[in-house]
């Protein structure tokens, strides 16, 4: 049974209208999976002499045991952001004479053999096998491993107990903080040492094996809990069925001062806040704004110019490359319906162009306090903004019409890779690094003040073509309509 | 009103639809009838522009359809779901496609208020997405979006199918009224004969893509097309 299943995935990868691009997408991480096994592997292999040169008197192992409290709170975190339990489409299984229980059981097996439980191995196994060589019984360090091992895979139920949970609520990230910061906090003041607790726990394992029995049933339970949590979710008037909110409706008047793109605007906002997948790029606006204060108070990077106009650019232009990069996948579900609508592509264009040339103006006005940093900080993001506005939006609506890829506004949002496909990693490479590069270049050459100007000089020359490069966008939208509209209308 | 020449439609080889020649004269109630991969949808969505034709073309009012958009102001369609914004209520997916149709709020709202029969209740005031309703009321709503801002052709595909029966025979009543009455072009498609029959004033047969019959609707033809159908084997 479990290789039906498997089969049947395999299928639903490989048959998927976008395999091309998931595949990049996948190679991409693939990258990334690749640089994070090294790094846990380094990790395993120098932890051991790395922690005996700095404190000689100390026992390695009792340091790593103290510092896991802290591990396991990291990888909660992680995990939370970037796994998911792994789906598969139920709906169609449950008719047919499969016991529930299997399907639940294959979901959680299934999770167990994720990546994120292979990694920390990585690291255990090499710090492991050093301290077999230094002579540590090797019974003890065995069962300290596979306790380890075992953590991990408590991780890996919690994490899912914990999202099952959060996915209920609106702002989905806000429990996992709340429980970590609180959790780091208690820890921090000392008002319960977990470092403690958890250092005290895993050395008393490691002394006496028997204690491993508690992570065993900690497993266990959790194991259970996920069992019963996702057994309830089978039946199709609870997990699969989405809950009815009742739905206030506003009519957004105000738009009306934007003439004839008024209905799309409002179309727009509309969309924006009541999808989840879309109303996290709202959030997203927040760490846009903060995002200056991550580099202007590091020294390090206080004085490097260029720096400048990568967080003007970031930072007034986040909302226009995470709402711009996916029109009008945006509106993929309905797409059919505006092609045979009596519309002008350009109208609906310009909202987009419009909502995001606001987002820019906004997030420049919010971040003025940035003057703080000194003047050349704000006319840097000033510049920034009008580069956004004049360039980066007209080139990020060009990017649109490449898109083929169908975006389900029902999905969860931080960090679902749907609708991403390889184009739009790559247009977010130039958004940022060109106008930077540029103005590091100006900047080193000439000076500041020209490179600043030159930067505008830019922007400005395309808010004065902008009729002409609407012009342009729109013809290309017109020439790839038909691979659109059947590209929109596959699922998966 | 609607001419179709040589039209054919192919993918990667293999011909799903091929009319030679079509004419729909204006304020026809026209029924398009045949089995699964008949081509019903294909013709549609050729109408629409929603598809590249392989060769030869639809003219709509005079105006070609993949080569103009000028057909758009006069042309309404409700295909399948994604003609639904899941994430409007019902009053607000019909405001949208008013202000498209250069029609204000008191507009749509007479006009809808016409169905408050076909509703039954059940669609407007529900403070309910559209992605919330039911597959029967999600249809309702599309049907009655389609009317919106005069059109002079509608297209329906499979209007009566996920419909409950008083639904059904309301549905039938609007579509006959509206090319009786209004001068209206309506094209629909459908798997039931008995619907179709009653509704349409001619019938066409599409099978593998061509047409087989062409029908004035009379007394016989339900006879005839169940004929047709058991005798085809399917």
């Amino acid at each position: 049974m479990v290789k039906r299943f498997l089969s049947l995935e395999w299928k639903s990868f490989i048959r998927s209208a976008s395999f091309g691009k998931s595949l990049g997408v996948k190679i991409l991480i693939g990258f990334f999976g690749l640089y994070f096994i090294l790094m846990f592997l380094g990790m395993g292999i120098g932890m051991y002499p790395a922690l005996k040169k700095i404190h000689p008197e100390q026992d390695p192992l009792f340091m790593v045991n103290n510092f896991l409290f802290y591990w396991i709170l990291g990888d909660l975190i992680f995990r939370f952001f970037f796994q998911k339990l792994p789906m598969m489409s139920v709906k169609p299984l449950l008719t047919l004479p499969i016991k529930r229980s299997k399907i639940v059981n294959y979901v959680l097996g299934k999770s167990a053999i994720s990546f994120f439980n292979f990694l920390p191995l990585f690291a255990i196994i090499p710090f492991g096998v050093t301290l077999i060589m230094q002579d540590y019984p090797l019974n003890a360090v065995l069962i300290w491993m596979l306790t380890l091992t075992i953590v991990t895979l408590i991780v890996n139920f919690l994490n899912f107990i914990i999202e099952s949970f959060s996915i209920e609520t609106e702002l989905s990230f806000l429990p996992i903080i709340i429980l970590t910061t609180g959790l780091f906090a208690l820890n921090y003041f000392n008002i319960i040492s977990f470092t403690d607790l958890f250092g005290k726990g895993f050395n008393a394992i490691y002394e006496s094996p028997i204690f491993i029995i508690i992570p065993i049933i900690i497993l266990i339970a959790l194991y259970a809990l996920n069992f019963k949590l996702l057994r309830k979710r089978l039946f199709l008037d609870s997990g699969l069925k989405t809950k009815i909110k009742e739905v206030n409706t506003s009519n957004l008047e105000w738009t009306k001062n934007f003439g004839d793109i008024a209905p799309f605007m409002q179309l727009d906002l509309k969309l924006i806040w009541r999808n989840k997948r879309t109303k996290s790029s709202v959030w997203m606006l927040v760490l846009g704004l903060f995002y200056g204060l991550f580099i202007y108070t590091n020294p390090n990077l206080k004085e490097s110019v260029p720096f400048f106009i990568f967080v003007g650019i970031f930072s007034t232009g986040i909302f226009l490359m995470n709402f711009g990069q996916f029109i009008p996948a945006w509106d993929s579900s309905y797409y059919k319906l505006l092609m045979s609508q009596n519309i002008k592509y350009e109208q609906y264009l310009k909202s987009k162009f419009t909502l995001m040339a606001l987002s820019v103006v906004i997030m420049f006005v919010l971040g003025v306090p940035y003057i703080y940093f000194g003047w050349k900080v704000l006319l840097a993001h000033f510049v920034s903004a009008i580069y956004n506005i004049g360039v980066n939006s007209h080139i990020i609506l060009y990017g649109g019409s490449f898109n083929r890829k169908k975006i389900n506004l029902d999905q969860k949002a931080a960090f679902n890779y749907q609708g991403t496909g390889a184009v739009q990693w790559l247009i977010g490479i130039p958004l940022l690094l060109v106008p930077m590069g540029l103005f590091a270049l100006l900047y080193y050459l000439l000076n500041f003040e020209i490179a600043c100007l030159i930067i505008a000089v830019l922007g400005i020359t395309g808010i004065v073509l902008h009729q002409k490069l609407m012009k342009i966008i729109t013809k290309k939208y017109l020439e790839s309509k038909y691979k659109m509209i059947d590209a929109f209308d596959q699922n998966n | 009103m609607i001419t179709t020449s040589n039209l054919s439609k192919k993918y990667s080889g293999n011909e799903v639809l091929n009319i030679a020649s079509l004419d729909i004269p204006k304020g026809q109630s026209f029924g398009l009838v045949g089995n699964n991969g008949a081509g019903k949808t294909t013709y549609f969505s050729l109408l629409l522009d929603l598809i590249k034709p392989s060769a030869g073309f639809i003219k709509s009012n005079g105006i070609q359809v993949n080569e103009s958009e000028d057909w758009k102001p006069f042309t309404s369609a409700f295909i399948d779901e994604s003609f639904l914004i899941g994430y409007l209520t019902a009053e607000e997916y019909f405001y949208f496609i008013g202000e498209l149709r250069n029609q204000n709020k008191a507009d749509v709202d007479t006009l809808v208020a016409q169905f408050k029969d076909f509703f039954h209740g059940e669609i407007l005031g529900q403070k309910k997405y559209l992605r919330d309703l039911s597959k029967g009321n999600q249809k309702k709503a599309g049907i009655v979006a389609a009317l919106i801002g005069n059109p002079e052709v509608i297209i329906l595909d499979e209007p009566f199918a996920n419909l409950d029966p008083t639904t059904q025979i309301r549905l039938k009543t609007i579509i006959k009224d509206l090319a009786e009455k209004q001068g209206i072009t309506v094209l629909i498609s459908s798997h039931d004969l008995m619907h179709v029959t009653d509704v349409c004033e001619r019938i066409v047969v599409l099978e593998k893509g061509e047409i087989v019959k062409d029908l004035i609707t009379s007394e016989a033809t339900l006879k005839e097309l169940e004929v047709h159908f058991t005798g085809t084997g399917v």
